[in-house]
């Protein structure tokens, strides 16, 4: 520990920009700021580290371990509220950072860093704040509901900022080689913090098929990684770009191949059909406030991923993977809006529908201009709010044990607690689309790309898909504000609330096979849309705070065009 | 004078909305007071805006913002004669419609959704942005969702969905024809990006007819679900049948405005040329709308469903006048819309009043109705004969001037629109006949629900207060048209000149052509040189000191 002054020192003098030393004038730089590619050849044992282009992912990795210690040395449970305030500092610093890095950019020029693997521009940054941000949120809603269940520790908050660093990693990667090193980072923290329930069978359930397919996948990314490098002869995005300009591929098989399966290994982290399969099990299972983080950290990190490899490494060969995106774009739509009408389970049904939000990010991904991929950034941000502020009402009203995750325990909340049920109709019609809030700005960036590029088809499809989706969401902000029983006098159940809503086999409540727990158990109960019984609502200041944010940013962000403008400068390197 | 009054007239009731939505709940008994009061001020500044209004085509009291500058998108308002008597009729009938019936259920919430719903109802009249104008005309679904859901009958639930859900996927049409129009107007003229409705009409006749008639069927497609026309009206009898009274007042008199209104502020000025063309479709299905309308009305068990049925048909008159192209069609479509508020509302004001009477709607079950509540059947029937269009009522000014207008230049369907007239006298009359006359019967002598003994009480003062204004309306504007019509042809005239200019092989009998010029403010002149987009004196000619031209590019 004593030495631990003297390294942030040298860090810090490393870390400020211009503080290096300048080599000579025959055309090699060397300074830890700069790095040029003349001395790509002569410095392979040199590579400067330019650590401010990774103060973020430092200050989450640094800080988790600094957690674990923190977690050592005091007395065990004594003070039940330090981890996760610990973790929002933390989260904070690396706010903090990510926006000095977006201002130093500006002053600057983004910059292919620490040799040539980290993509230093306001996409990285962008991306930084909003895992931070998420990270947040996460600890937030983490601690009561840790404190609720039991289960209170030191490993999630931790495994969190370590998921966090994936994440950022993943964002930042100038290769496959370190997009799969975050890849590998994020998911296995995932898997972990998806079974960490030890009580509910359903959480170990989730965590096992999540761990099992998600490294299926991993290893279908690395295939695609190696067939890309055979047939490039690189694994950088700026050379496989280079590459391909500068030659052409008369046998492109292994080349497609490998894009291919780049594809469908990041398609599964942000459960694009037909790769979701996974994403309702393990929405269902995980412990909810790290639902609501994975929702929003391992869709965005994956579809940065996507959005790099696909537009900077294979931006020529779109020809090829637009087809390929367009159609999942609209698979994704059709199928999460429509599954999502039959689901009676909370969780399951934000799964369905934040699979059909990312069909519109993937129609922005496959408009492959700047304005797309604005849109695609303005999506995933504002989605980041939402999704977090949804998944802390589902924890609020799902009671201890996670006991009432069907519907029908969000009915009538909004006379017991006007302002939530408020917010809470504030995320669903955000997730329609409805104006004034961010989601009818955010579905209106990626729509306008895609008729600037005069395929009015999937515009349509897009619009038509959020018109079923609809449904859904309205059915839920009916029941919100419904009076708490079920009066069957003055609202009989016959069509809409019910339709839809009886169990299909296949597609509804977690496999049989796998779960003898209580989630099997569930499936077979009759849908009870009645209210809990006690209509007591405590909300924890925590959950209490997170909700209020983020209805209040989905407005602005709704009304405001600033967020949108951000997006549109996270973009300027494509 | 630089004050914004338009932005004001759209914020005032937002405002409103707002504090009544914040009131704490002890104090909830102030909320329809509070309410009535911004509804009443909301009034005074429409009348404002009426009394300074000129008597010239063009956009006054212009105000323009930049909003979403990335895209070209800003906050610009302004009213002309097509959009000025529909911000009236608004700011009329949602005082009524708020102190007329009784409401129930939780008061705080039922007035913060009505002044919400006023709100973006105004907007959408005064909008002069395409963005600005689907916005609010979405943002109108969500009151409406919750006025339906939250006070309606029986089935409101199944009801309230429909109508959100109807009007959402209409929508999707909508948003990409917008989307696709500004971006091949951008391509057009250089990249810049333009919702703006007076720099996209003038560049929007030049696009390629194909692509023209492509984004006149996408907007036509939403404005049918909304307004509604034949085949896509399944959603609007549930919708106005379950809604509360005050709710079905203004859906039914205001919100389905927006289709007829929409299409022909957006489809038929930005795209005149595919209007023509796309003419024969929607006059077809206006003729049939006002046959079909009739006939299922007629059949009705429901009383309400009736009424609702028989403003299908008075859409269909709305939609023959609007795409006749001539301007008595036009100005009487543009009449008709307004008398349709005045009518519809003060209806489904009478059909609520008879509703808490009789504690039922079935026609069926009531009769001889006026012998107990003779001054209700007598406001009865001066609605009725106002709807059937009675001459000295404004029912016939806009009918009149619609199947004049349409005869011109399509006789057949003004033929066909005619027998629509006799029609709609035939289930009125015969709803009125079984419901007041003959002997009291059902629940006109026993009110479902009540004690033997209740009698059925007459129109109370309070009813009486409201409908009054309503009743006023309907004999001024019958009596004497000429206040409203003054203001409605100047703009009118120009869109039908603008219209005929478009397309020189639409030919026009002499005797639709208009005989008089207007002068044209320099904000209309869409077919002039190209300027810049902002907003140069927009009442250049008048020079009206109340014009807030602010020119912000």
């Amino acid at each position: 520990m004593t030495g631990l002054p003297a390294t942030l020192a040298a860090l810090a003098a490393q870390v400020v920009p211009g503080s290096g030393t300048t080599g000579s004038a025959t055309g090699c730089t060397i300074t830890p700021a700069r790095f040029t590619g003349l001395c790509t050849g002569t410095n392979t044992l040199h590579v400067p580290v330019e650590y401010r282009t990774i103060l973020p992912l430092l200050v989450l990795a640094i800080g988790a371990l600094a957690l674990l210690v923190v977690s050592a040395v005091l007395p065990k449970r004594s003070r039940p509220g330090v981890y996760p305030l610990l973790t929002l500092l933390i989260s904070a610093g690396a706010a903090g950072t990510a926006v000095w890095e977006w201002v130093d950019i500006g002053d600057h020029s983004p910059l292919l860093a620490i040799g040539h693997q980290i993509l230093y521009d306001r996409f990285s940054v962008l991306f930084y704040l909003l895992i931070s941000v998420a990270t947040a949120f996460g600890a937030l809603l983490a601690d009561s509901y840790l404190q609720r269940e039991g289960l209170d520790g030191v490993e999630p908050y931790v495994l969190m900022l370590l998921a966090s660093t994936g994440a950022m990693l993943m964002v930042a990667a100038a290769g496959t080689i370190m997009l799969f090193l975050g890849l590998e980072i994020m998911s296995i923290a995932l898997y972990v913090m998806t079974a960490y329930h030890r009580r509910r069978a359903a959480s170990g359930e989730g965590g096992l098929k999540y761990f099992l397919l998600g490294s299926f996948s991993s290893a279908i990314f690395l295939y695609g990684a190696a067939l890309a490098y055979g047939a490039t002869g690189t694994t950088q995005f700026d050379e496989m770009a280079s590459f391909l300009a500068r030659n052409t591929i008369l046998d492109s098989g292994v080349l497609l191949a490998g894009m291919a399966l780049l594809i469908v290994g990041l398609g599964f982290k942000v459960a694009a059909v037909p790769f979701h399969t996974w994403s309702p099990d393990v929405y269902q299972g995980a412990p909810t406030p790290f639902t609501g983080y994975m929702a929003a950290v391992a869709k965005a990190a994956g579809f940065a991923g996507l959005l790099r490899v696909l537009l900077e490494g294979f931006g020529s060969e779109a020809a090829n993977w637009r087809p390929a995106i367009w159609l999942m774009a609209v698979l994704t739509l059709a199928v999460g809006s429509v599954l999502a009408i039959v689901q009676r389970d909370v969780k399951r049904m934000l799964a369905y529908s934040s699979i059909s939000q990312a069909g519109y990010v993937l129609i922005g991904l496959q408009a492959d201009s700047a304005r797309g991929t604005a849109g695609a950034l303005f999506y995933l941000f504002t989605y980041t709010f939402i999704i977090a502020g949804s998944f802390a009402v589902v924890e609020v009203v799902q009671g201890q044990g996670e006991a009432r995750n069907d519907i029908g325990a969000l009915r009538g909340l909004a006379r017991r607690k006007p302002w939530l049920g408020f917010c809470m109709l504030v995320f669903l019609l955000a997730q329609a689309g409805v104006p004034f809030t961010s989601g009818f700005l955010a579905k209106f960036s990626v729509i306008v790309a895609v008729v600037d590029r005069g395929q009015w088809y999937l515009a349509v499809i897009g619009m038509l898909a959020a018109a079923i989706a609809a449904f859904f969401y309205l059915r839920l902000g009916l029941l919100l504000y419904s009076t708490p029983t079920v009066d069957e006098a003055t609202e009989p159940t016959d069509g809409t609330l019910t339709a839809g809503l009886e169990p299909i086999a296949g597609f509804d409540g977690p496999v049989p096979a796998l779960s003898g727990g209580p989630g099997a158990a569930a499936a077979t109960v009759p849908v009870a849309l009645e209210a809990p019984a006690d209509g007591r609502i405590e909300v924890p200041f925590t959950v209490g705070v997170t909700v209020v944010v983020c209805a209040v940013f989905t407005i602005v962000a709704g009304v405001s065009s600033p967020v949108l403008d951000f997006a549109k400068a996270a973009t300027t390197l494509f | 004078m630089d004050f914004p009054l338009l932005t004001a007239i759209v914020f005032l009731p937002l405002v409103g909305a707002a504090i009544v939505a914040l009131l704490p709940g002890a104090r909830s008994p102030l909320a329809r007071p509070l309410a009535l009061v911004v509804a009443a001020a909301e009034l005074a500044l429409v009348g404002t805006m009426v009394a300074e209004f000129k008597t010239v085509a063009g956009f006054q009291f212009v105000s323009q913002h930049a909003w979403i500058g990335a895209y070209g998108i800003s906050w610009k308002v302004g009213v002309d004669g097509i959009s000025l008597f529909l911000v009236v009729i608004t700011a009329v009938l949602f005082p009524v419609a708020m102190f007329g019936p009784r409401a129930t259920g939780d008061q705080k919430q039922f007035f913060a959704w009505m002044l919400l719903l006023e709100a973006a109802l105004v907007g959408t009249f005064l909008a002069l942005d395409l963005f600005l104008f689907f916005v609010l005309f979405e943002i109108t679904l969500v009151p409406g969702y919750f006025l339906i859901s939250g006070y309606g009958g029986r089935r409101r639930n199944r009801a309230a969905i429909k109508f959100f859900l109807y009007t959402f996927a209409g929508s999707a049409f909508l948003f990409v024809a917008i989307l696709a129009l500004v971006a091949l107007v951008a391509a057009r003229t250089g990249g810049h990006e333009s919702f703006d409705l007076i720099t996209l009409a003038r560049a929007a006749g030049r696009l390629p007819l194909a692509d023209q008639e492509w984004i006149f069927a996408g907007m036509a497609a939403a404005f049918a679900v909304k307004m509604p026309v034949a085949p896509l009206h399944t959603w609007m009898p549930d919708a106005y049948t379950e809604a509360p009274t005050a709710g079905s007042m203004v859906l039914a008199g205001l919100l389905f405005k927006l289709g007829t209104y929409g299409i022909l502020r957006f489809g038929v000025f930005l795209l005149p040329h595919a209007a023509i063309d796309l003419a024969p479709v929607l006059l077809t299905l206006g003729a049939v709308g006002i046959i079909y309308g009739a006939v299922v009305a007629a059949v009705q068990r429901d009383l309400k469903r009736l009424v609702a049925y028989g403003s299908l048909a008075d859409v269909g008159f709305i939609v023959l006048g609007l795409f006749a192209f001539t301007g008595q069609a036009e100005s009487g479509a543009v009449v008709e819309m307004v008398n349709h508020g005045l009518t519809t509302g003060a209806l489904f004001f009478l059909v609520g009043a008879v509703l808490s009477r009789t504690g039922t709607l079935r026609i069926s079950e009531m009769g001889g109705l006026q012998k107990a509540a003779p001054v209700l059947a007598a406001v009865m029937i001066a609605v009725i004969m106002a709807a059937v269009g009675l001459p000295g009522l404004n029912g016939f000014v806009g009918e009149f001037l619609v199947l004049v207008g349409t005869f011109i230049t399509h006789r057949w369907w003004a033929v066909v629109g005619t027998t629509g007239v006799v029609l709609s006298a035939v289930y009125l009359l015969w709803a009125y006949q079984r419901v007041f006359q003959g002997p009291a019967r059902g629940a006109t002598e026993t009110p479902v629900g009540a004690a033997a003994g209740t009698v059925v009480r007459d129109l109370t003062w309070r009813e009486a207060a409201a409908l009054a204004p309503l009743l006023a309306g309907i004999v001024f504007v019958g009596v004497y048209p000429r206040p409203l019509l003054d203001r409605i042809t100047p703009s009118v005239d120009h869109l039908v000149a603008h219209v005929q200019a478009s397309d020189p092989a639409f030919a026009i009998p002499a005797k639709g052509r208009t005989a008089h010029t207007y002068a044209v403010p320099a904000d209309q002149q869409v077919d002039g040189p190209a300027t810049t987009a902002g907003v140069q004196a927009s009442t250049g000619s008048s020079a009206s000191p109340s014009a807030a031209g602010a020119p912000t590019p």
